[in-house]
């Protein structure tokens, strides 16, 4: 469970317009680099110093790879930053203004309260 | 000492600046009864004439992350850049520039520590649609020097209601007692329910009209005892997943004053959240 790690993965790209568009052309290609060659990477810290004991878990890893937004939901990934990045990668998709939102909100409307626990 | 000229709460919707500048087929069909909202809401302050803006809302996710998560934050800076590639991005904002008051930020600072508030503090803060949002609807022109004030209301373990008031308190006493001949307007935004990321987002109006009807009358009519006995961490995830920001209304009840009737309320029933908008003049109504 690296619930931080997936929020960081969320944060990090959804500030990078080229990183939104390489996530949202090579979702798994994007996930596998990012972990290897990002995830250490302290935000306000030199290269060099970085975090060694990242990683995501298996069902983690394949979510993010397969852009699948219910399965990061119930990870507990902040919803904000969810909701933010994915709205990036697809709201373009669809002709309706607010189609991919209310999309988003019909996948998940098999949750009821309490949902997943955000805490990091 | 310094003059509170106005205390002004409202919610920070990040599509009034594309709704409210688009025209033809891409205006929305209720932008003009907003604009003229904003519009009324916007002489509130410019009746107050200040001199100062202290600003409080909340970074999204933007320059402040989980590995360094301040609760309360204040910008101690000459200049704010503002609004970031996403907001751009989803919203349409703008890039701004905006000038600092270094003098009631360290003023702010230091007394507030001293008052019981480990307040964090910012030398180079890039301010987000929190505190633009309330700039663009209610001073566009953006000519006066703001504070910016922070709150976590995002990622949690978050401070209690209770703290966010008494923080309220705290700014009006302190902007109370600032050795200043200045006229300063305290402005926060936050949010009634709201649901952002999850199964009851983005309906027909917010997701919990009743909790929104409420909200609306304890900031009215100043009614910080019911809103501390009704509102609590655990409570506020009923009416929506992004209710927390409630909380930085009931700051500004704080700043208010407890019992404090609104001078000035209005809202409107948007899609997918209420939008709400308050003044009080402690000099007495303008």
């Amino acid at each position: 469970m690296s619930k931080y790690l997936l929020d960081k993965f969320l944060y990090t790209v959804d500030r990078d317009p080229d990183l939104v568009e390489r996530y949202r052309q090579d979702p798994r290609g994007t996930v596998e680099w990012w972990e290897a060659e990002r995830a250490g990477v302290i935000l306000n810290c030199h290269g060099h110093e970085r975090s060694t004991w990242h990683a995501f878990t298996d069902s983690e890893r394949e979510a993010l790879a397969t852009h699948d937004y219910v399965t990061l939901f119930e990870l507990g990934a902040h919803n904000f930053l969810l909701l933010t990045l994915f709205i990036a990668l697809f709201e373009r998709d669809y002709a309706e203004p607010l189609g991919f939102q209310r999309e988003f909100a019909a996948r998940l409307s098999h949750w009821s309260l309490p949902y997943p626990d955000i805490s990091t | 000492m310094a003059t509170v000229a106005a205390v002004i709460a409202s919610t920070h919707h990040p599509f009034y600046y594309k709704a409210s500048t688009s025209s033809g087929p891409d205006r929305p069909p209720f932008a003009d009864e907003w604009v003229a909202k904003i519009k009324a809401f916007r002489e509130t302050l410019t009746k107050a004439r200040a001199d100062v803006l202290v600003m409080v809302g909340s970074d999204h996710f933007h320059q402040l992350w989980l590995d360094n998560m301040p609760q309360f934050l204040i910008g101690k800076a000459p200049y704010y850049d503002a609004n970031f590639y996403n907001e751009e991005r989803e919203f349409g904002l703008p890039r701004m520039f905006l000038r600092g008051d270094e003098d009631l930020s360290a003023y702010l600072l230091r007394q507030g520590i001293d008052a019981g508030f480990d307040l964090a503090f910012s030398n180079e803060l890039r301010i987000d649609h929190s505190i633009t949002c309330p700039l663009i609807t209610l001073r566009p022109e953006t000519d006066l020097p703001i504070v910016p004030v922070y709150t976590n209301i995002f990622a949690p373990p978050l401070p209690q209601p209770s703290r966010f008031v008494e923080l309220g308190r705290t700014i009006r006493r302190l902007v109370e007692s600032w050795p200043s001949d200045k006229r300063v307007a305290i402005i926060g935004t936050g949010h009634l329910s709201l649901e952002l990321g999850g199964p009851r987002q983005f309906g027909p109006h917010g997701p919990d009209p009743e909790f929104d009807r409420k909200a609306v009358s304890w900031i009215a009519s100043g009614d910080l005892e019911s809103a501390l006995a009704e509102v609590s961490l655990d409570s506020l995830w009923l009416p929506g997943n992004a209710t927390h920001g409630f909380m930085d209304f009931m700051l500004m009840m704080g700043v208010a004053g407890d019992n404090a009737k609104a001078d000035y309320a209005d809202s409107l029933d948007l899609f997918h959240t209420m939008e709400a908008y308050f003044t009080w003049y402690p000099e007495g109504e303008r």
